[in-house]
């Protein structure tokens, strides 16, 4: 398992492109936000949670097609399904590799961009905390979106349609941890609840995803 | 004689081709009364004036959205758990006709809250609970008609099903964390004293059998033609073969 998460890092660095793609999209999408809705920052400073984390939402959401879809056309996930790790652990291994990927840079940059997008000083720390807690949950569940739809042609834009969706109470629990903590009020009860969104994902979505798999390899 | 003895397709056509009409015209008959006796014969509320009336159709369509919802969980579980084709192509059936009723329920939202709320539209918790269902039934829609091998299609949409309804549960209570409502607690409850006087209790409930009868007659339709699809496919299938 450790030797695949290591295998998905090396390739996702070395093929060029996977790694700096989220965040190069993070970055286009916190600089877009901006020319859209004007240069004033109390008006940025507001919606600089919400921002951030659609943000970090969609560049998930942008790596995910690759995910199994690369293993699946030369052949290799049919290898890994018969190899004695189970499928289950093939998902959990991809969906931390993602994580790894996309989840931790996102976490890295998004201060800076937080600095772009005049979030109160406040908000910082909880901005970091709320995505340390929530990205696990988009990589679990984009993993099962891109499970379902890995033996389709064209399966990027209804991935996106069935994952997106799914997305919503993580998006809700973080952008509103980081809204609560740039106002100065508690946090916990968000952050507890995107860790339990978080946790319960990771628990139990590695397993529609190994089904979805072994599904689709039939 | 037991539940199961439907899940021949045969036996489902048979007993279905006499019970679709009679549910038809029941479905007719109720809804009929119902909206005649709800539009023509209730007096207007005091403050919402005659929009008050669009409850006979909000209400039960929007009831009958999530119900939808439960029972394509309902029949995916049973394709899961026991292989019943009928059961699968039910799902299936089912889910654009809770499509237009979640699409009902909010049309019509819309046009109640215009007058008495004076928007079309607010961020709402059960206003945006039912948008995002309305997004889930169009992904589960759309993976149906993705995947050309039947039964795996039928399989990793009844997945779909299931772990949808988790997050469609969870987005609920997420979005009454994330906003404060506007939109009125429910009115009908069978516990509870009903917060809705009787004039408009009694053609409520007229409508809404009749949108259960039309929900179970449209979704028997749907059913039956699914079923057709099929065999029609297997014997081009075998035509082809041959």
């Amino acid at each position: 398992m450790i030797a695949l998460i290591l295998r998905d890092l090396r390739l996702a660095v070395r093929a060029g492109g996977g790694f700096g793609l989220g965040l190069a999209f993070y970055l286009i999408v916190a600089v877009l936000v901006p020319l859209g809705v004007g240069p004033e920052v109390q008006v940025l400073g507001l919606i600089a949670p919400g921002v951030l984390w659609v943000g970090a939402l969609l560049s998930a959401l942008l790596s995910l097609d690759r995910m199994f879809a690369l293993d699946w056309e030369d052949g290799t996930l049919d290898l890994l399904a018969t190899s004695p790790l189970p499928l289950e652990s093939v998902a959990l291994a991809k969906m931390l590799a993602h994580w790894l990927v996309t989840g931790l840079p996102l976490i890295a940059v998004a201060p800076v961009l937080g600095l772009l997008l005049n979030l109160a000083p406040e908000g910082y720390l909880w901005l970091l905390v709320s995505l340390a807690l929530g990205t696990p949950a988009l990589s679990a569940i984009g993993a099962f979106g891109a499970a379902l739809t890995v033996g389709l042609k064209r399966g990027g834009l209804l991935m996106s349609l069935l994952v997106l969706p799914m997305y919503v109470p993580t998006l809700v629990f973080g952008a509103l941890a980081v809204i609560r903590g740039a106002a100065g009020q508690a946090v916990s009860t968000p952050l507890a609840l995107l860790a339990a969104i978080s946790l319960g994902a990771l628990a139990l979505l590695p397993f529609a995803a190994g089904l979805a798999l072994r599904l689709n390899l039939r | 004689m037991s539940l199961w003895e439907y899940a021949n397709p045969r036996k489902f056509i048979e007993t279905t081709e006499k019970l679709v009409p009679a549910l038809s015209v029941l479905a007719v008959a109720a809804l009929a009364t119902g909206l005649i006796w709800g539009f023509f014969f209730t007096g207007d509320e005091r403050r919402m004036g005659a929009s008050v009336k669009i409850i006979y159709i909000h209400v039960p369509s929007a009831m009958m959205a999530i119900n939808a919802w439960v029972m394509m969980l309902v029949a995916s579980l049973i394709w899961l758990i026991r292989r019943h084709h009928v059961s699968a192509l039910a799902a299936r059936a089912a889910a654009p006709v809770g499509a237009v009723l979640t699409l009902i329920a909010l049309v019509t939202g819309a046009f109640w809250g215009q007058p008495t709320w004076g928007t079309w539209w607010v961020w709402d918790p059960r206003l945006t609970s039912f948008l995002i269902l309305f997004l889930f039934y169009l992904g589960y829609m759309a993976l149906w008609s993705a995947i050309e091998a039947p039964d795996t299609a039928a399989d990793l949409t009844s997945v779909l099903c299931l772990v949808g309804s988790v997050f469609a549960v969870l987005s609920r209570y997420a979005a009454v964390f994330w906003s404060q409502g506007q939109h009125q607690p429910a009115s009908l409850s069978l516990d509870k004293k009903e917060n809705v006087a009787d004039v408009f209790y009694f053609p409520l409930l007229v409508s809404i059998a009749g949108f259960i009868l039309l929900f179970l007659a449209l979704v028997l339709v749907r059913t039956r033609t699914e079923i057709r699809l099929r065999r029609l496919q297997a014997l081009d299938a075998r035509e082809r073969m041959a």
